[in-house]
């Protein structure tokens, strides 16, 4: 063996990947945007209220007033028919709707490489009975599924333990009713990525390394959640991007129609939905809405894309 | 740890079948050998013999469905691995049998650093703490020769040759001190050079630490210095055990003189063709009724096809599977003195 080894600093799979995204254009684009975006929602509201004095509601002080003002300088999204104005109650909408896609998410995260990974890895009768419940919920339309949870458990049949989080939030009636949206939404976006998940463990599953895992005494649990989810976890990464999105799509689609986030909280498809009563005469109060949620899914469009291409090996560019 | 003359793993009658759609395979059909402390075997046959089937059947790794152990015996160190719940069996795997894998380039995984791995095995089994295992760790890549084992401890597997991860996987083998080794294979995925390297290492540490092997390989050149005692197998049955020394020089198996003569010689004539035995492995799921190699046999009588061939007793350490087993042995006696 040689005496003099020089040790070599490897690229790792994940700064490869970044290198690889960071030559992507449209998804740098993205990743700029949803910073940006981030950051907007969760200081903007604070920031606006301060610098010009609105009320907690974002109206501008006593005698300034103006009910659907146009876009100006004091109001670079005007105001809505209360006086309010919209730029802030865009951002404030804004956290809402990230929070509902981010939360999804992480619920259906957890449900779905869970089950995937078990249902893939045991295999046989157990992955068969596991698939086939998937298969039954998937036939069932979601926004069917949705709006029966939220008619069934929102208002006053609220769970008690979705209250007591809601009330540890400083929120009542409206924020249980979000947190309820949280979960529905969750349970039924879990299943694609199960799927996802359980075709990435079957193909691995097969591997040398888990039976080298498994001779040296590794219980399944370990095995499944130590040795096989992190090998798939760029497919779910990816598909955890693309979920973002459509979840908040969800959730636009029910506040527009009345189901989702109600006031005096406001999500991006509830202010929408306000807007769209006025848009023969006030027309920026859907369209600042709109455009902003337009523009925050193709950029979650376009990171998923993009984190998609740069993680997969198949298209590896040198 | 001593060299006691005591068997360590005794297999009888092992049958390990697989339901298939075209019916029962037999993998393992009748096995039966004894392994003594310190002792190293040779399981030699070739593809689908069931050599890798009867290690996993040890270590209890055959996936059922669609495998069954259906029948036999499998006492290690006194304790009837068969009849171990899966929570006893895993207390066994990693600590006192351990296993080598054929493919060094996938039997590490890919995304957990050397270091995890072999951390793993010891916090598993010898409840060693993080700072405990991890220290272990670089003193196992020290023992098996990685250079720079401090800093190697943090790389990930993409990081080694081929060579290297196989001494890792020794390294990870080898961690809780096991009685037993079963090397699956463990050099068919190396060039020579490492090849002579990993066999010298195992060679080694075999002698260390007093630990059984059993080397399973399809390479006769592999198991001639390593071994003892070698069982050929074909169609998921022993063909002939013997003293490796007694198997290369007067084998009483027409088989085992088939892979004899298959091994190229570098002194073979230019042009000429190499030895073969013709035709194919045979369909364990539908086998004659007669021997199962009757069928590419040179030696083959009308005996052969019709009933199954006896295990014959040529002397205290050596049996054959074959209805004319004492004539074999006694022509292979004629040539082995007319080559010296």
């Amino acid at each position: 063996m040689a005496e003099n080894v020089e040790t070599v600093k490897g690229t790792s799979l994940w700064r490869d990947a970044w290198r690889r995204l960071l030559k992507n254009k449209l998804a740098v684009f993205g990743l700029i945007v949803m910073c940006v975006m981030v950051i907007a929602v969760t200081i903007g509201p604070a920031i606006i209220r301060w610098t010009t004095g609105f009320t907690f509601d974002y109206i501008p002080p006593e005698g300034e007033l103006i009910k659907s003002f146009p876009p100006s300088l004091k109001h670079p999204m005007g105001t809505d028919d209360s006086g309010r104005d919209i730029l802030a109650r865009v951002l404030q909408g804004g956290r809402i709707s990230l929070m509902v896609g981010v939360i999804s998410t992480i619920v259906s995260l957890i449900v779905g490489v869970s089950y995937g990974a078990t249902a893939g890895y045991l295999g046989g009768k157990i992955d068969n009975f596991m698939m086939r419940v998937v298969d039954i919920i998937y036939a069932i339309p979601y926004i069917l599924i949705v709006i029966v949870l939220l008619s069934v458990f929102g208002g006053p049949n609220t769970p008690e333990w979705i209250q007591t989080i809601a009330n540890f939030f400083g929120g009542g009636q409206g924020l249980s009713q979000i947190i309820l949206l949280f979960f529905a939404l969750g349970l039924v976006s879990w299943l694609t990525m199960a799927r996802v998940v359980r075709g990435q463990i079957l193909s691995l599953k097969n591997q040398e390394f888990v039976m080298a895992a498994r001779a040296t005494g590794v219980s399944t649990t370990s095995i499944i959640f130590r040795h096989l989810v992190p090998n798939a976890l760029g497919p779910v990464i990816v598909y955890a991007t693309l979920t973002i999105p459509s979840v908040m799509l969800s959730e636009a689609f029910l506040s527009f129609l009345g189901i989702g986030v109600q006031a005096p909280f406001a999500s991006w498809g509830s202010l929408a939905a306000d807007g769209i009563k006025n848009i023969s005469v006030f027309p920026w109060q859907l369209i600042f809405p709109g455009v902003t949620m337009a523009l925050t899914l193709f950029s979650l469009n376009f990171l998923g894309d993009g984190l998609r291409d740069a993680l997969d090996p198949q298209t590896r560019k040198f | 740890m001593s060299i006691q003359n005591g068997t360590i793993l005794s297999v009888t009658n092992l049958k390990t079948y697989f339901q298939t759609e075209d019916g029962v395979v037999k993998a393992v059909d009748g096995i039966t050998f004894e392994l003594k402390r310190g002792e190293t075997l040779g399981i030699v046959g070739e593809s689908g013999s069931g050599k890798s089937v009867t290690n996993l059947s040890i270590m209890r790794l055959i996936p059922e469905p669609p495998g069954k152990i259906v029948d036999g015996d499998i006492i290690f160190d006194g304790i009837d691995v068969r009849k171990l719940s899966i929570d006893e069996i895993r207390k066994i795997r990693g600590k006192r049998i351990a296993m080598i894998f054929q493919d060094p380039m996938t039997s590490l995984n890919p995304f957990l650093k050397i270091s995890t791995q072999l951390m793993e095995v010891t916090q598993l089994h010898l409840k060693h703490s993080k700072k405990e295992a991890y220290q272990h760790a670089i003193k196992m890549l020290e023992v098996v020769g990685i250079p720079d084992a401090e800093n190697r401890v943090n790389s990930y597997p993409h990081e080694f040759s081929g060579g290297m991860r196989q001494r890792v996987m020794i390294a990870m083998a080898l961690s809780c001190e096991p009685e037993l080794l079963i090397a699956d294979e463990p050099t068919t995925a190396l060039d020579v050079t490492i090849q002579a390297q990993i066999l010298e290492l195992i060679k080694n540490l075999k002698e260390k630490l007093g630990t059984s092997v059993i080397l399973i390989t399809h390479d006769l050149g592999v198991v001639a210095g390593m071994t003892e005692k070698i069982i050929v197998m074909y169609a998921g049955k022993v063909f002939e055990i013997a003293p490796t020394a007694e198997l290369f020089a007067t084998s009483a198996n027409p088989y085992t003189k088939g892979l004899l003569k298959s091994v190229p010689d570098p002194a073979h004539e230019q042009g000429t063709e190499l030895y073969q035995i013709p035709g194919l492995p045979p369909d364990v799921s539908n086998l004659p009724p007669g021997c199962p190699f009757s069928p590419r046999c040179e030696k083959v009588q009308d005996i052969c096809t019709r009933e199954y061939p006896p295990f014959v007793q040529i002397n205290e350490n050596h049996f054959s599977l074959c209805h004319f087993a004492k004539e074999v042995y006694t022509e292979s006696l004629g040539e082995s003195r007319v080559s010296l």
